[in-house]
Order: C-alpha cells, then sequence, then structure tokens
C-alpha cells in the first residue's frame, strides 16, 4: 500500500549519475524549455533542480511533522519544569504517601500512590467488563450482522464515542448509579468478605454509588467504541481463503472464527484493548462527577470512592493560584502522562507486531 | 472434524455435525449477538435520559436567546446562549489553528515522508498524542501560557488546549484520506508538467476533500465536549462574555459542571437542559459530516 | 513541434536492482516508435525514464543519456516539470481528474501552470479535444464531470489533456490495454493523426497494433529472470515483422514465446 502512495519526492533525483551531468555548453539542437534564470545560474552539478514553490511547501510540510514531535517534547518539558519546585518542597515522598494536602504553601504534603492505586483499579475494572463485550461486538459486526446493516450497526457502535464524557458523566451518577444499587448491595451482602466488595464506614453510600463501581461501569462503555473499532478492523482482514478453507472442511461459523479470524486478530484485540485502557486512565469528568471524595484511604475495594490523577487534578483546577501549589497537580499529571505514554507506546508496538 | 469423518457413511446423505458442535455454536451466536446489544443499550439510555429531562428546557425560547445572568441558583428560567456562544468559539479557534497544522501533518506523512527517520518518529507522536488525556493537555498549556508566559485564564486558552486534542485527529482523517487518493492522478499531473506542490493542493487535495471535511466535523463534534480543558484553563461566567481573550467565559459542559451542584428543580433543568444541548449540537456537526461525504461523493461519480 | 528523441547508453536501477541494461536508439520527429516485449522486459521502465516520470519511484535512477533536439533531460540544471511539460505521456488506464469536468480535465494543465484566459482555455480546449477525436461525443457535455464518460472515451480525454500542453512529444504507456476492440481502433486512428504534430513513443503488448500503427519498432527482452531488460533490436516496423535480424524477435512475433 504504502509503496504506492507514499513518497512522490523529487528527491530521487539526488541518485543522479554523474554520467549525465553534461555541460551546458555542449547542447546542440534547439534550446529545451528552461526558465532563462536558471539558464544564467546554473545550479552546482549534481544538485538536483527542485522549484522553489516545491521547497517551500516541502519545508512547511516538513516542519509541520517536526512540530508534533516537538509538542510532545515540550508537554513533558514544560510538565516537568513547573512540577519541580513543587517537588522539591514536598514533605513526604511523592511516589509512596497516600496523603494530597496542600492547603499550605510552607508544608506541603503530596504523594500519588493512592491516586495511582485508584486510576489503576478503576480502569482495569473498566478493561475487564470492556474487552469480552466488545470481542462480541466486534464478531457480531463483521461475522454476523447481515452485510446491509453491519455498517448503520456500526456506525451505532460509533456513537457511543460522539457522546460526550460529560454526559456520561451525568448519566452514570443520577441515572446509572440508582439503577446498579441492587446489584451493589447484593455483590455487597453476598460477596463483602472479598477485599473488592467490601464497604467501610465512610465510604460513599451505596444507595448514592460514587464509588469505583458506578465509575468503572460507566469507563467501559466509554471505551467500548474503540477496542471495538480497533478489532472490528483487523477482523475485517483475516484472508478470505482462509475463512473458506475452515468452512470447506465443514466447520460451523463459531469454528471458523476460533480457527481463523480469532488467531489473526488476536493482535490488533490486544492492542484495541491497551488503547482503551489508556483512555481510560486520562478520563477526567465522567470520573470527577461519578467519584465522590473521601477522607479514606483506599483499600482495594470497588465501593470505595477517592480520586483518580485526572480527576484530583480537574477538582483543584479552579482553585490553582499559585505555581508551586499548581506544580503539585501537574506533577500527578506528569506521572498520568508517563502513564499513558507508556501504555500508549505499547498498544502501538503491538500494532505493529501484529502487522508484520 | 474427524469425528464426522470417522463416522459410518450409512446414515443420512448429508453427515450432521455432532449435537456439542451444534449446540456451541449457537452458544456462541447468542453470546456475540447479546454483546452487541448490550452496547446499544447505554446509547440509548443515555440519549432518552438526555431528552427525558432536558426537553422541557430547551424548547423554552429564552433558553436560546438569554443566558442565566442575574438569576438566582433556585430561580427557573434564563438560558444558555452565553454558554453556546463560548462552545462555538473556543471550537473554532481552535479549527482555525488546527486544520492547517493537521493538513500539513497529515501531507507530510503521506507525500513527502519518504518513510525517513523523521515520517516514522512523527507517525508515532501523532499515536501518542492521540492518546494524551485531555487533562494533561490542559496541564501544559497551564504551565507553559499561564504560569510561564503569563497570560490570564481565558477562553482562547481552552482554544490552544483543544488545538492537541484535535490536531492528531485531523492528521489521521488526512492521512487516510490522502492515502486512497489514487496514484495514477499524481501520475497524471506530474505528467503533465505540474509541480509536486501544485499536484498536490489543485489534484490531490480536491479529491480527498470531502473524506477530510467530514473528519474536521467529526474532531470538532468531539472537541466541543471537552470539559477538562475548561475546568483547568477558564473560570465560569453565567453571562454572556465576548471576549476570547480575558475574563470568564461559559461553555455548555461548564453550565452542567456548575450546575450539577445546584439540587433545586431549576439547577436540574439547567444542567440537563445543557446536556441536551450539547448532544444536540454535537448531532448538528454529525450530519453535517454526513452531508459533506454525501454531497461530493455523487459529485465524484 | 515534434521533435527527434535520442537514448544514449541508458541504464536503469531499482535501488540495487538493474532493470534495463544499455538501452540507445533514435526516435525521428513526426514517427511513431513502438516498443514491444514480455511482461517485465523493461519497456515501459524505459518509456518513464524519457520524461523523468520514473523518479518519482523512491530509489529508482538511470546512467546515461536522453537527449531531446540534442539537450540532456537529465543535465544538471534541467527540471523535471519542464521536462514532463515538453514531453508529455498518456498511462495505461485513462486516468481523469475526478473532481473536474470534462473541459477542465483537458486544460487541467493550462490552468495548472497559471494560464487564466478564459477564452483561451476554451479554445484550446476544442481544440484539444477536436484532436483527440472526441469534441462531437462530449460538446454538449463539457460541464459533466470525465469520470461518467466511457472507458474510450476517458482515455481520449486523456490524450486530449496531454495534447493540450502543446508537448513536443507524447509517451504512451498501453494506452490501449484496458479499452475494448472498437475504442481501441479509435485510439489507433488517433494516433497515426497525430503523428501529424508530435513525436510519439508507444509502448504495447498488442503486436497488431504495433504493426498497425508505429513506423519503426523496438523489441525488448530479458535473458533470463532477475537479469536486466535490453533492447535486442530497432528497425522499420515493416523489416521488424517480415524480416528481423535476430531469432529472439522473431520467435517472439511468431508467438513461441511471451
Amino acid at each position: 500500500m504504502s509503496d504506492h502512495t507514499g513518497p512522490q519526492t523529487d528527491a530521487t533525483a539526488d541518485h543522479r549519475p554523474a554520467t549525465s551531468a553534461t555541460t551546458a555548453g555542449a547542447l546542440g539542437g534547439s534550446p529545451a524549455r528552461q526558465p532563462p534564470a536558471e539558464r544564467a545560474q546554473p545550479p552546482s552539478p549534481g544538485k538536483p533542480v527542485v522549484r522553489r514553490g516545491d521547497r517551500l511547501f516541502r519545508a512547511a510540510a516538513v516542519s509541520s511533522g517536526g512540530l508534533i514531535v516537538g509538542i510532545i517534547a515540550a508537554i513533558g518539558l514544560f510538565l516537568l519544569l513547573q512540577a519541580v519546585p513543587a517537588l522539591r518542597v514536598d514533605q513526604v515522598n511523592f511516589l509512596t504517601s497516600r496523603l494530597w494536602n496542600t492547603d499550605s504553601l510552607t508544608n506541603l504534603r503530596f504523594g500519588i500512590l493512592d491516586l495511582l492505586l485508584i486510576t489503576v483499579t478503576v480502569s482495569l475494572f473498566a478493561l475487564i467488563i470492556a474487552m469480552p463485550v466488545s470481542l462480541g461486538i466486534a464478531l457480531f459486526l463483521t461475522q454476523y450482522a447481515p452485510a446491509r446493516l453491519a455498517r448503520p450497526f456500526a456506525y451505532v457502535v460509533d456513537l457511543l464515542a460522539a457522546v460526550p464524557s460529560i454526559v456520561f458523566g451525568l448519566w452514570g451518577i443520577f441515572v446509572l448509579a440508582p439503577a446498579l444499587y441492587p446489584v451493589a448491595a447484593w455483590l455487597n451482602t453476598h460477596l463483602g468478605w472479598l477485599f473488592l466488595f467490601s464497604r467501610r464506614a465512610g465510604a460513599p453510600s451505596l444507595q448514592g454509588g460514587g464509588n469505583l463501581f458506578t465509575a468503572g461501569i460507566v469507563l467501559a462503555v466509554m471505551i467500548l467504541p474503540i477496542i471495538t473499532a480497533v478489532s472490528r478492523e483487523v477482523f475485517e482482514r483475516t484472508p478470505r481463503e482462509q475463512i473458506e478453507g475452515a468452512l470447506a472442511l465443514g466447520a460451523t461459523r463459531w469454528e471458523v472464527i476460533r480457527t481463523t479470524v480469532l488467531p489473526f486478530g488476536r493482535a490488533g484485540y490486544v492492542s484495541g484493548s491497551m488503547l482503551g485502557l489508556g483512555r481510560a486512565l486520562g478520563e477526567t469528568i465522567a470520573i470527577y462527577i461519578i467519584l465522590s471524595g473521601t477522607a479514606l484511604s483506599f483499600s482495594g475495594s470497588l465501593f470505595d470512592g477517592g480520586a483518580t490523577f485526572a480527576s484530583k487534578i480537574a477538582q483543584a483546577a479552579p482553585e490553582f493560584n499559585n505555581p508551586t501549589l499548581a506544580g503539585a497537580y501537574v506533577s500527578a499529571g506528569l506521572v498520568l502522562f508517563v502513564l499513558t505514554f507508556v501504555v500508549n507506546a505499547a498498544a502501538r508496538a503491538a500494532i505493529a507486531a501484529g502487522e508484520r | 472434524m474427524t469425528r464426522t469423518l470417522d463416522r459410518p457413511a450409512a446414515s443420512p446423505l448429508f453427515r450432521p455435525i455432532s449435537t456439542g458442535r451444534r449446540l456451541r455454536n449457537r452458544l456462541a451466536t447468542a453470546l456475540v449477538t447479546a454483546a452487541f446489544l448490550l452496547a446499544v443499550v447505554p446509547l440509548l439510555w443515555v440519549l432518552y435520559t438526555v431528552l427525558r429531562f432536558g426537553v422541557k428546557v430547551v424548547t423554552s425560547s429564552a433558553w436560546w436567546t438569554h443566558s442565566l445572568s442575574g438569576l438566582l441558583s433556585f430561580q427557573a428560567g434564563g438560558g444558555v446562549y452565553h454558554a453556546i456562544y463560548g462552545t462555538l468559539t473556543q471550537a473554532l479557534v481552535c479549527a482555525v489553528f488546527s486544520i492547517p497544522i493537521g493538513l500539513m501533518v497529515g501531507i507530510y506523512l503521506v507525500e513527502y515522508g519518504a518513510r525517513s527517520r523523521l515520517e516514522k518518529i512523527t507517525t508515532f507522536m501523532v499515536d501518542i498524542l492521540t492518546g494524551v488525556p485531555s487533562i494533561v493537555a490542559a496541564l501544559f498549556v497551564y504551565a507553559l501560557w499561564i504560569t510561564i508566559l503569563g497570560f490570564p485564564r481565558s477562553g482562547f486558552a481552552v482554544s490552544l488546549a483543544l488545538v492537541l486534542l484535535m490536531v492528531p485527529v485531523i492528521v489521521r482523517t488526512t492521512e487516510e484520506m490522502l492515502r486512497i487518493v489514487p496514484n495514477d492522478l499524481r501520475e497524471a499531473s506530474y505528467a503533465l508538467g505540474v509541480p509536486k506542490w501544485k499536484t498536490i493542493v489543485k489534484i490531490v487535495i480536491p479529491t480527498a476533500l470531502s473524506g477530510i471535511v467530514t473528519g474536521i466535523m467529526l474532531a470538532l463534534a468531539r472537541v466541543m465536549g471537552e470539559t477538562a480543558p475548561l475546568l483547568v484553563l477558564v473560570g465560569y461566567a453565567p453571562f454572556i462574555n465576548y471576549n476570547l481573550f480575558e475574563g470568564n467565559m461559559a461553555a455548555l459542559p461548564l453550565v452542567m459542571v456548575s450546575e450539577r451542584n445546584n439540587p433545586t428543580p431549576a439547577g436540574v433543568d439547567r444542567m440537563w437542559g445543557a446536556a441536551l444541548t450539547l448532544v444536540l449540537l454535537i448531532t448538528l456537526f454529525n450530519l453535517l459530516a454526513t452531508v459533506v461525504a454525501r454531497r461530493s461523493a455523487i459529485k465524484a461519480k | 513541434m515534434a521533435r527527434r528523441l535520442d537514448l544514449e547508453h541508458v541504464n536503469i536501477y531499482y535501488g540495487n536492482f538493474h532493470a534495463v541494461s544499455d538501452v540507445s536508439l533514435m526516435v525521428p520527429p513526426h514517427s511513431v516508435t513502438a516498443f514491444i516485449g514480455p511482461s517485465g522486459c523493461g519497456k515501459s521502465t524505459v518509456l518513464r525514464t524519457i520524461n523523468r516520470m520514473h523518479e518519482v519511484i523512491p530509489g529508482a535512477r538511470v546512467e546515461g543519456r536522453v537527449l531531446l533536439d540534442g539537450e540532456d533531460v537529465y543535465g544538471p540544471g534541467v527540471d523535471p516539470v519542464d521536462v514532463r511539460r515538453t514531453i508529455g505521456m498518456v498511462f495505461q488506464r485513462p486516468n481523469p481528474f475526478p473532481t473536474m469536468s470534462i473541459r477542465d480535465n483537458v486544460v487541467a494543465g493550462l490552468k495548472l501552470q497559471g494560464v487564466k484566459n478564459k477564452a483561451k482555455l476554451n479554445e484550446t480546449a476544442e481544440q484539444a479535444l477536436r484532436a483527440a477525436n472526441l469534441w462531437d461525443e462530449v460538446r454538449d457535455r463539457l460541464n459533466k464531470p470525465g469520470g461518467g464518460l466511457s472507458g474510450g472515451q476517458q482515455q481520449r480525454l486523456c490524450i486530449a489533456r496531454a495534447v493540450a500542453v502543446a508537448p513536443d512529444v507524447l509517451l504512451m504507456d498501453e494506452p490501449c490495454s484496458a479499452l475494448d476492440p472498437i475504442s481501441t481502433l479509435a485510439i489507433e486512428d488517433l494516433i497515426s493523426e497525430l503523428k501529424r504534430d508530435f513525436t510519439i513513443v508507444i509502448v504495447t503488448h498488442n503486436m497488431q497494433q504495433a504493426a498497425r500503427v508505429s513506423d519503426q519498432t523496438a523489441f525488448f527482452n530479458l535473458r533470463a529472470t532477475g537479469e536486466p531488460g535490453q533492447l535486442v533490436e530497432i528497425d522499420q516496423t515493416q523489416k521488424i515483422f517480415a524480416n528481423p535480424t535476430q531469432r529472439a524477435t522473431e520467435d517472439y512475433i511468431t508467438g513461441r514465446f511471451g
């Protein structure tokens, strides 16, 4: 594919051999249509002729590409620049402390352990719900849905991605959470002995539902479309011969999927899921709206409240009035940036590996 | 499969598959179909919720022509034109920056990249930028624009953060659309003695234009729903502020955030009204995208 | 104005792959030269070298000289864009610009080179369409998209487009291979007419076509797979088909291989 459409550059004339570099004086016959200016001052031999328009346009295109690289570098750099002064005066260990107290500038105590644990827990919970469902949707859309309906159905799933996260947040806390209450109560009563479903005094009420349980389910809905989209794309590319080969052996539809589509699409499915994880880790506003704050530190239970990196920053952001104070939150943002960077990079690497 | 082969060939002409395989196939079909239905439930539920609580609010004409200026939290009435103005202008300014950058990066990747090292790095960085959480983009703009350069919080700062979120989307669309422009057309243009840059501007881009415009519309729709940058980079004002560069400014998500803690009926109405308004705006842009895509698809034929 | 074309010891490479070895030939003005030979023998590659189209493929390079009336197309300071303006090309598959009307397609080259004069553009469009024997078929729908024409009409539209920029040489890369017999005949008639104004080089896999339209014929061949393609012989078309000098040529023409 890319062979075909990729580079069109005339710079390949770089390879022009020296043997063709005859001098202009040796030319006989009538002159070709050359601009007189270039006639008068021929460029140094070996240098390909590139028009000014081409040179300018190329420069603009290349520098835009460079700009993107620059932006990513700048994000890391400026976050670091602003984080360092705050980290210097942090009175507790930034990585291992569960405290987050930024009331007094002279006694900043902030650590990310709780934020990290909550962020990862809620994201993984969302991922565990979303992965099988997305797999089912992607298979349905590519292998089961009638050809005429596959596109509109896919569009419906994509619509989920078009709903703003704040609307998901409001729906989650005001509509979904009350509806989930019976489920949450049942889990708490019957499986409360397991740390995941225990609830301590001081945690958000089960009726209110301002906990990781609700947030995780909403997140799962939000990352469904991205996992589905990536998986769908790979599943669609399963070679026809393989599918027909399996069919000709008398395999059922499910057996065809198990023997051809799933092995072929595994890498895409995994990387799609990681992209979804990246999205979940960074989701801000839905979590900000759903999760109730709490004085307790995180116990690992889905019925805990608290804050993720993103929601913590969003809560405090309107009160940023001092660079050092903001720096505490920027530090948390930096960790989030690194976390999502790593997850996304791993996802892309998985895609690249799958394509090879 | 081997099991069926091992069976005596006597019985029916077409050897049926075992019951176990049949059942497993049925089960898989049921599960997969259920997964799809499961995804449709929240979508319909969300839309139903927003419509149910929002319709009576947005059908009042004051909703579109008034702000919330001077209204106490429990007083019904007022509207959100100030927030619609904010959302649209911020998105528009964001588009003004994002479209040229995104287009040029896409052009670079497809037409000039030549699989160079910079091209590979750029592709990778666009992927990374796609995954940057909006709150991180907002913090970056905060660190650079407000802390270091000393500008005040403003709608413009929000637009800058939105640029970071919109550019990678436009790059992706542009790239995809340029790649499906047949190489024949580029060659035909070169063979007419048209320089490369003109070929790109006059032949390649117009051919890919409808797809690119569709992508831009969808990107705009997404950017309008972003809330995190608003929280970090601008304060909420319940009144109209035309100045993008100074002062608090409303946007639809901010109305929702600020009315969320207002438990009076007026607050609930405003919250869901703003939610429906935002959904309507986004739907409008999505529809525009479809129209653009359809119109030019016919012309190409 | 038609000009003479000389290839002198042309070697063509894609990266390390030696695609075509040591081709020298002469194309007189106002003549039609056909390149024939089995697939992969490098005839299209040689054609694309003449107007420097091959160098849009990364890694492609050329040694030797391609002279247009004595001036090296690969000389220092020669802009490939200018070369392509002077040496036009028609491709295997018709490729009208899908976003443009029929008229805009014909004058696309002029318009993109900055000609704005409407009257002049319209006049050129008519002349070029007449030259391509297409005027009568499309005069009523000049503003319709070019994609709506039949394959043969589209190819003649592409010829009109190439002719409209008034090149000196016209290169045709298997212009009929995607067309039905009737459209092919129309294009062959057209080629004989175009020879009045242009020097024409045509690549074809159809030997009857070469025999019908060309004045001289060049036979290209591969010694073996993996070896570079080479020019076996070039001569008057009648001579090549009636009494070729080389055994390989005779084998190919009589259908013993290829």
